[in-house]
C-alpha cells in the first residue's frame, strides 16, 4: 500500500516539474500524452473492468472536440464552460450506445462500435453548416489566464490544465473502480449470470461504464481541440479509434496507470519511428507494436507488475 | 427497370468482393477467435506482387497463379513467425498484432511501389455482355463468377475433404483434435494461408476497378468486416450472403436515395446492420450461445 502512495507521489512531482526541464515543443507533446491518457483511462474502465469492447471511442473524442469548437464559434462560449458540456454530451451519447451494447457481445459489439468510428468522419463532412465540412473549424488560439500569463507560457498552461484534469479524472476512476461500482463491473465481466445472482444489476452498470468512458473520451477530445485550436473530420477517422485501442492494450487493459503508459506509447512511438527511418516509419511503428505485444502480451504495465511480483 | 438490373449486378460484383474478403476474415476468426485487421493490406500487398510479375512480362493468368502460391506460403510463414508466439495471448493482444501488421504492410508497399495510383489490367474483356437486352459489364460478371467459384471451392474443401474435416475439428475442439493426432497449430497456419489466397483473389479482381495503391483495400476491409459480422462471424455462408446483401444495398442506396448519395452510404449501411443485429444479436446465420455460470 505504501509502495503505491510513494510511486504516485513521485509521479505527481515528475508531472509537475517536467515542463520546466524540457523544451516547449516537448511540453506540447506531453500535453497530448495527457489527453490520450484520459481517453485510454476511459477504455480501461470500459474494456478492462466491464469487459465490453469498443472500437469506436474516436467518435466520442470527435464529439468532444466539435462540441467545444461549435459552442465557441456559434455562442462564443469559452472552454471553461464548454469542456464540462462536452463531457456531458459524450456521457449521454455513451449511455445511448451502452443501451445498444446491452444486446450485443464480443465481435458483434466490436462491429457496432466500429460502425461509429467509421461513420463519424462522413457525418461531419456531410452536415457542413454546423461542422464546417471538410475544412473543419479553426478556433482563435486560447491563452493562459492573465494572472498566470507572466509566470508560464501558453504551452505550459495547457500542459497543467490537461494533467490537472487528468489527475481529477484519475482520482474519480480510482474511487469508482475500488469501490462498489468497480466490483460490480468486474463481477459482470467475469460472469454476468453469477453477478445477477448476487444482486448486481448488469443493465445499470454496463450502460454506466459506457457513459463514463465516453465522457472521458469527450474530455480528451475537448482538450485536444483546445490545445490544437482546430478540428477537422479526417483527424477522427477509424485510425484514431484503433490507435486508442492499441494504446489501452499496449499499456495494460485493467491497470489504471497503464493508461499513462498507453498514452506515452501512442504519442511517442510514431515520432520515434519517424526518427529511426523517415521512409519506413510506418513499418518501424508496426513492427514495434508487434514486438511489444509479443514480449508483453498483457501490456507494458502488466509486464512491469509481473517483474515487481517476482521480486517481492 | 433496365437501370435497376444494372445497379443490382454492379452491387453483386462489389458485394462478391466484400463476400470474399469477409470469408477470409471468417476463416481466421473460426480458427483463433480474432478479426484479422491486416487481411485487406495482405490482399493489397499480394495484388502488387501480381502487378510486379506483369511488369516483367508474365501473362496475367500465370501472374495471378504465381501470386496465389506466394500469398499462401507467405501467410503460412507469417502465421508461424508472428502469430504463433502470441497464440495463447488474450484475443485483443492478437488483434493489436494484426493492427501492427496492417501498418507494416501499408508502409512496406508504399516504400517499395510508392503511393502513386497505378492502373491494373482487367483479366476480363471490356465489351459489355448482353443478357435479355440489357448490357452488363463483363468485369462485373467475371468478378461475380470468380468469387462465387472460389467460395464454392472453399466450401467443398471444408465439407468434402479430410483436410477440411481436420480444419473444422481443430477450430471447434482443439484439445480433442490434438488427441486424435491433428496438428492444431499447423491448422491455424493453414487457415491463414487459405484466407490469404481468398484475399489475394479479391484483390486482383477489384484492382482494375479501384486501381492499385497501398490504400486500395482500406474501404473494402471495413465493409468486409461488416459483412462477416452481419452474416454471423462463424458462418462462411453468412459471410457470402452478408457481402452480397451489403453490396446490393449500397448500390441501390447510392443510386436511388438522393439524400444519402455517396457521402452517407457508409453510415446508413452501418445503421441498418446495427438494427439487424439488435434483432439477431449473432448475425443472420449465427446462433446465440447459451452460457452457464
Amino acid at each position: 500500500m505504501n509502495f503505491r502512495i510513494i510511486v504516485t507521489a513521485l509521479f505527481a512531482v515528475l508531472v509537475i516539474v517536467l515542463p520546466w526541464l524540457i523544451p516547449s515543443f516537448l511540453t506540447f507533446e506531453f500535453t497530448y500524452v495527457g489527453a490520450y491518457t484520459i481517453a485510454i483511462l476511459g477504455l480501461v474502465i470500459l474494456i478492462g473492468n466491464s469487459g465490453q469492447i469498443s472500437l469506436g471511442h474516436g467518435a466520442f473524442v470527435a464529439v468532444g472536440g466539435y462540441t467545444v469548437a461549435v459552442l465557441l464559434q456559434n455562442l462564443g462560449l469559452p472552454y471553461g464552460f464548454s469542456l464540462p458540456i462536452a463531457a456531458l454530451v459524450c456521457g449521454l451519447l455513451g449511455i445511448a450506445l451502452g443501451a445498444v451494447a446491452l444486446r450485443l457481445e464480443s465481435v458483434y459489439l466490436a462491429l457496432a462500435t466500429f460502425a461509429l468510428a467509421a461513420s463519424v468522419s462522413p457525418l461531419l463532412k456531410r452536415f457542413k453548416h454546423l461542422t464546417g465540412g471538410v475544412q473543419g473549424i479553426s478556433m482563435p488560439s486560447a491563452h493562459a489566464p492573465p494572472a498566470l500569463a507572466h509566470v508560464m507560457s501558453n504551452e505550459t498552461w495547457f500542459y497543467y490544465l490537461t494533467w490537472g484534469i487528468a489527475a481529477v479524472l484519475f482520482a474519480l476512476a480510482f474511487k469508482g473502480l475500488h469501490g462498489r461500482v468497480g466490483r460490480s463491473l468486474r463481477a459482470i465481466r467475469d460472469s454476468e449470470i453469477a453477478a445477477i445472482a448476487f444482486g448486481v444489476n448488469p443493465v445499470l452498470y454496463k450502460t454506466l461504464a459506457f457513459g463514463w468512458s465516453a465522457a472521458y473520451a469527450g474530455v480528451a477530445g475537448a482538450l485536444l481541440a483546445i490545445v490544437t485550436a482546430y478540428v477537422s473530420p479526417d483527424v477522427y477517422g477509424i485510425p484514431l479509434s484503433l490507435t486508442l485501442l492499441a494504446g489501452v492494450v499496449m499499456g495494460g487493459l485493467d491497470l489504471m496507470w497503464g493508461a499513462v503508459i498507453g498514452g506515452i506509447a501512442i504519442e511517442f512511438l510514431p515520432l520515434w519511428a519517424q526518427r529511426v527511418n523517415p521512409a519506413l516509419s510506418s513499418v518501424v511503428y508496426g513492427l514495434a507494436e508487434i514486438a511489444i505485444m509479443m514480449f508483453m502480451p498483457i501490456g507494458i504495465a502488466g509486464a512491469l507488475m509481473r517483474i515487481k511480483a517476482a521480486r517481492l | 427497370m433496365q437501370e435497376l438490373a444494372q445497379q443490382v449486378v454492379s452491387g453483386l460484383a462489389t458485394g462478391s468482393i466484400f463476400a470474399s474478403m469477409a470469408l477470409a476474415l471468417v476463416l481466421i476468426y473460426r480458427s483463433m477467435n480474432v478479426i484479422n485487421f491486416a487481411q485487406g493490406e495482405m490482399a493489397m500487398f499480394t495484388t502488387f506482387i501480381a502487378w510486379q510479375f506483369m511488369q516483367h512480362g508474365v501473362p496475367i493468368w500465370l501472374a495471378v497463379l504465381l501470386t496465389l502460391i506466394i500469398a499462401f506460403l507467405g501467410a503460412v510463414l507469417l502465421e508461424r513467425v508472428i502469430i504463433r508466439p502470441v497464440e495463447g495471448a488474450p484475443p485483443l493482444t492478437i488483434v493489436i498484432v494484426t493492427l501492427g501488421l496492417l501498418t507494416t504492410f501499408n508502409g512496406l508497399a508504399g516504400w517499395i511501389w510508392g503511393y502513386v495510383v497505378k492502373a491494373f489490367p482487367s483479366p476480363f474483356p471490356s465489351t459489355p455482355i448482353q443478357i435479355g437486352g440489357v448490357g452488363f459489364s463483363a468485369q462485373d460478371l467475371g468478378v461475380i463468377g470468380v468469387s462465387l467459384g472460389t467460395l464454392l471451392l472453399i466450401y467443398l474443401l471444408f465439407s468434402r475433404t479430410k483436410l477440411g474435416l481436420a480444419l473444422r475439428a481443430a477450430s471447434l475442439y482443439p484439445a480433442e483434435s490434438r488427441l486424435v493426432g491433428i496438428r492444431v497449430s499447423w491448422m491455424m497456419a493453414l487457415g491463414w494461408g487459405l484466407a490469404s489466397v481468398v484475399g489475394a483473389i479479391s484483390g486482383v479482381m477489384i484492382a482494375p476497378v479501384v486501381f492499385l495503391d497501398p490504400n486500395m483495400m482500406q474501404g473494402i476491409i471495413v465493409y468486409a468486416f461488416a459483412a462477416a459480422v452481419l452474416g454471423g462471424i462463424e458462418s462462411p455462408v453468412g459471410a457470402v450472403v452478408g457481402g452480397l446483401l451489403l453490396g446490393v444495398t449500397l448500390a441501390i442506396l447510392g443510386a436511388y436515395v438522393d439524400f444519402i448519395g455517396t457521402d452517407l452510404r457508409l453510415p446508413v449501411a452501418f445503421g441498418i446492420i446495427i438494427i439487424v443485429l439488435l434483432f439477431r444479436p449473432a448475425g443472420l446465420f449465427g446462433h446465440v450461445q447459451q452460457r452457464r455460470v
